[in-house]
Formats: structure tokens, sequence, C-alpha cells
């Protein structure tokens, strides 16, 4: 192997980012929502155990790709910030948004100062009074954070999965309807074929607006398979549910609600390294949560192609 | 010290990060000692610390069929003045469990805060409750940290009950101050007029009993401690202040509700009326 003498920063910045890219779209993917009760989560995961679904707060609720063993010290230190504030002030001070800017420096400086970035891109949402308090904040690898409103999809054929999201997603829908988006999404990928996800591979959670105080809750297998199966009966004619029919009603403007933040963030991480190296793209609402170093430092260059061949081929796991 | 995060680059201090305990308590003893109720350092020269916070007073448990119960007075005192009608002294600790507290109440209050917070850190971290003789032992952890303050007058006397889900029914620990945790049966009494209340729940307590004949026997118990001991308050009836009482079953904590105490309290004193002074 021969070591160059001297690397450029783009270089050295790109390399990283591709390399925590790979890791990234490796795993599966998870779908973020917002419904008109709360905000919902789901990825396919067969494991009970090992979650990237999790509560950090009252309101606040944590969902990652990657590697486990890096999200899951993430999360631990999401919990330990959260409980930390809330016994120091009040359970009322602790936010979304200043947990997503911990995490984003956080990001930032490993991704610059350690020889390996973290193979994860986080989800931090928080779930109003109304929807329109509802907060929803994905951090990348480099510690670029966007501000999104309605969905994301992270992880896995991202992008793809994003698109198919984005047309069934509209506001206001219920907690039955977003699953059925959410889920007909993850079964959906490699090419046109697409698969039903049985509830019991299934890890599903919400951030309920109506809760009392901990708003955060898993949904039971039997309870997602119950959400899950209206859908069936409820659009007769589809064979998975997946296309939801009041879109199509829907003038593009409510179906796609916040288009400026959905549409100048793209679903995929790939794209959004590549836009917030020229300012435009992630920028306003990267600027507005806080961090900026890691985002000039972010590559600009065309998406590369290694896309992973079959997202299922590792163990879910370790992911 | 750091707060919650590091204050010149604003990302997570090294110690959110590092692989350890699921233990809030101990978290805090390692990054921000200060912040744990017992390590306060009691200045030298302050003859009766004791009065430097008001002094809570009698807390009830009792079991019921498919349950525990806890409740408490309403009276703080200081000295033989009171200091508070209104205080609350029984908190959900988590879902499944109760805690009451008896002596300083500054302290207690405190400590039931880092309590809640303990139990609750450990679900998130961990995914899943502690068993009910842990959350118990983690108590008597905390409490044995606030011997030092206890020594000087300051001492937390709390107790405990909640729903084993193991086991399937409700169970009930006390304490002392040194941290020493005992398990009660059937029922049990701790503050400045548990004598008095022990006394009555002795009577009154049957095997077997509903939620809601659980429920008379405790404001029963407590209105016999308020009877004789004056640091306890009796129901209320002018400004509408009813003891505290709560509830632990499978299904969770549940307080009961204020009309539903005043009723049971108007029924008691009616009975007493019609007993005459004997009573």
């Amino acid at each position: 192997m021969n070591m160059p003498f001297y690397v450029s920063p783009e270089q050295l910045m790109k390399d990283r980012a591709d390399f925590a890219r790979k890791g990234i779209a490796r795993g599966r993917s998870v779908v973020v929502l917002a419904y008109d009760g709360g905000i919902a989560f789901a990825t396919e995961n067969p494991s009970r155990a090992l979650h990237k679904i999790s509560e950090i707060y009252d309101r606040i609720a944590f969902a990652a790709v990657g590697k486990y063993n890096e999200f899951e010290n993430l999360r631990v230190a999401g919990v330990r910030y959260a409980d930390m504030r809330g016994y120091s002030y009040d359970r009322s001070d602790v936010t979304a948004r200043g947990l997503a800017n911990a995490y984003a420096q956080t990001l930032g400086t490993v991704f610059i100062t350690e020889s390996k970035p973290l193979e994860v891109e986080i989800v931090v949402a928080e779930v109003g009074a109304t929807p329109e308090d509802d907060q929803i904040y994905r951090l990348t690898y480099d510690g670029t954070v966007a501000d999104e409103h309605g969905f994301v999809v992270m992880g896995g054929q991202a992008e793809q999965l994003g698109r198919k999201v984005k047309d069934g997603w509209r506001e206001n829908m219920s907690l039955g309807e977003a699953l059925r988006l959410a889920v007909a999404a993850l079964g959906s990928g490699e090419g046109s074929s697409s698969r039903t996800i049985e509830a019991a591979q299934l890890e599903v959670a919400v951030l309920e607006r109506g809760r009392p105080r901990r708003s955060f809750r898993r949904l039971a297998r039997p309870v997602l398979a119950d959400l899950l199966a209206d859908g069936a009966e409820a659009s007769s004619g589809e064979a998975t549910g997946d296309d939801l029919p009041p879109v199509d009603a829907l003038p593009v403007g409510t179906a796609t609600p916040g288009t400026s933040t959905a549409d100048t963030v793209p679903p995929d991480p790939t794209d959004s390294a590549a836009g917030s190296g020229d300012t435009a793209t992630t920028g306003p609402d990267a600027s507005d949560a806080g961090p900026e170093g890691p985002t000039d430092a972010s590559p600009t260059e065309e998406k590369p192609d290694e896309r992973p061949e079959a997202p299922g081929s590792t163990p879910d796991t370790e992911r | 010290m750091t707060l919650s995060a590091d204050r010149t680059t604003g990302r997570l201090p090294d110690a959110f990060l590092r692989p350890g305990s699921s233990s809030f308590v101990d978290f805090l003893a390692e990054h921000a000692p200060d912040r744990l109720p017992g390590n306060r350092v009691m200045p030298a020269g302050v003859t009766d610390p004791a009065t430097l916070s008001p002094h809570a007073t009698t807390i009830v448990a009792l079991t019921f069929d498919g349950g525990v119960l806890l409740a408490g007075d309403r009276r703080a005192t200081a000295g033989p003045m009171i200091a508070s009608r209104s205080i609350e002294k029984v908190f959900p600790a988590d879902e499944y469990s109760a805690v009451g507290i008896a002596g300083s109440a500054g302290i207690g209050l405190e400590l039931v805060r880092l309590f809640q917070l303990e139990l609750e850190h450990y679900e998130k971290i961990e995914g899943s409750l502690l068993s009910l003789t842990g959350k118990a032992n983690r108590l008597a952890t905390m409490l044995r940290a606030n011997l030092p303050m206890a020594m000087q007058g300051l001492a937390v006397v709390p107790l405990f009950a909640g729903y084993d889900l193991d086991k399937d029914t409700g169970r009930i620990f006390s304490y002392d101050a040194t941290g020493g945790r005992y398990e009660e049966h059937e029922h049990h009494g701790v503050g400045s007029g548990s004598l008095f209340a022990r006394g009555s729940l002795k009577k009154l307590w049957r095997r077997g009993m509903d939620a809601d004949a659980a429920v008379q026997v405790a404001v029963e118990a407590l209105y016999d401690a308020a009877d004789d001991d004056s640091a306890t308050g009796g129901p209320d009836t002018v400004r509408g202040i009813f003891p505290v009482v709560a509830t632990v079953s499978v299904d969770g904590y549940q307080r009961i509700e204020d009309a539903e105490i005043s009723r049971v309290a108007e029924q008691i004193v009616a009975q007493r009326r019609e007993r005459g002074h004997l009573a």
C-alpha cells in the first residue's frame, strides 16, 4: 500500500464522507413521519432487544441508522443530557433543539478530528402541543442538521423510499394510514419488487401528543397488526395498501406542506452531503439549527455509485 | 463543572459518551457530584439544623387484594408552627410504585425527585423496568448517601410501596435514616403520627379487602393520627384539602380523586359523631 505524502483536504473529507455513507446505506431504513396525533417511527427490525428507536425524554424520541454500537452510545449520551438538564432546571426546559445541537457538535467534531467518522444518521423528534409545534431534526454523520417537516427516511435505500413516502404523505394522516405508508415504503425497494413486512418484523413507536407526561410508546405486535390490517380492508382494491387514495385528490400544496424544506433537504444522505458544500440546499435550516463548521467541510462531489446491492445482506442487528 | 454540554464547543462531554452505568445517581456522582443531595456540606456552627427545613409528617401504606395503597396527610410543621397545610408527600416513583416521605421536607422532596429520575433513567437506558426489590434497594442506597445529613438532624424516612409484576402482589418497604431497608407486610406507617395510625391500621385492616375498602381504612388511619398528633393534618373541609391517597395495582399508579376522599372523610366524621366522645 503506498502512502501519499499529501492528501488534499477535499480528498480527505470526501473519503471520510464516502466511508460513512457506505456504512449507513448498508443497514435498513427508518421512516419517521408526522400523523394527526403525533409522530410515528417505523423500521424493519426483527430484534426485540436492540432498538433503533427509543425514548429520550417526555416529548422527545430518537431514531438512528448505521452502526449499532455508535448510535447506542449517542442515544445513552442523549438520555443523560436530557435527564441532567431536566434535573438541573425543569422538565419543560429539555428541548429537541438543544439536543440536536449537542449531537451536531459531537458528530461534527468526530468527523473532523477522529480517525474515523461515526457511521450513523440520527433523527431527534419532539412532539408539540399542536402539529405546528412538532419538530423533527435530522442529523448526518458530519454534523449537518436539517429541520424537517412531515417525514424523514434515512438509511438503506433512503432516496428511493423517501420518494415513495413523499408521494403518499399528507398532513393529518391517521396513525393507521401513516404506518401503512411507512411499512409499504419499507417493503418497497430493489427495483419494482415489493414485499409485505409482517408486524413481527417491525419496530414501531410513536410520540403521542395526547399523553400527559411521557409521550413515547412502543406499539406491541397485536396493536400494530390491527393498525396495519385496517388498511388492507379500507383500501380493498390495492394489494398492499401503499397507494393511499386521498393523495391524488389533494392539491400539490397540501400534499407536501413545508415544501421548501422537504424539497431542499433531500431524503438521501448522499444528496445532503453533496448539497451542503455549496450553501444553498441545506443552508438555511442547517444554520438555523446551529452548527456550521462541519457543513463547510462536507465534500462537494457527485453522488457516489457505491449504493449497496442488497440492504438485507448483512445481519440487521449489527447495523 | 460542565453543565450539560461542553461550554466551549457545545459538544456532548466525554463523560456522557462513556459506556457505563445505567444509574443516573452514579452518573451524577461521577460527573457532577455537587448536585447530589447528600453531598452538601453542612457549615459548622448551625446549632439546630433540623429547624432549617419544615418537617413532613405521617404516611401510611397497606396492601389490598390486587395492589397496595399509599397515603399521606397534607401538613408540614416547623417546630410548633404549621409550615404548610397543603404539602404533598406521596408521589408516583414510576408507573408501578409510589413513595411517600416523612422527615425533613426539603431533602425528602429532592430525594423523591432524584429517585423518580433514577428509575426513569434506568428504564430508558435499559429498555426494561427494574424489579420492585431493585427499586427498593436503589432507594436504600440513595438514603445511605444522606446519612451525614441525617446525623445532623435532617433525616428523611421514606415509605415505598409498589406492585411486584413478577409476584403479582403489592409490597411495602420501610427504611431508617441509615439506609436500612425492611419489608413490611399488610400495613405500615411512618412519621410523627405513625404511632396512632398504626394502631388504627391494626384494627381496621382485613385480609382480602378491595381498593375501596383500603381507601377507607387509610383515610381513617390518618384521621386517627391527626386526632392525637398535632403535626398531622386531618381532612380540611373548610379549604377542601384532603390526604393524598394513591393505589398501585397491575394497572399502574392511580391517585384517588379529592372528591372521593372528601366523601370518605365525611363518612368517617359522621360515624365518629354517632359513636360520641369515646370514638
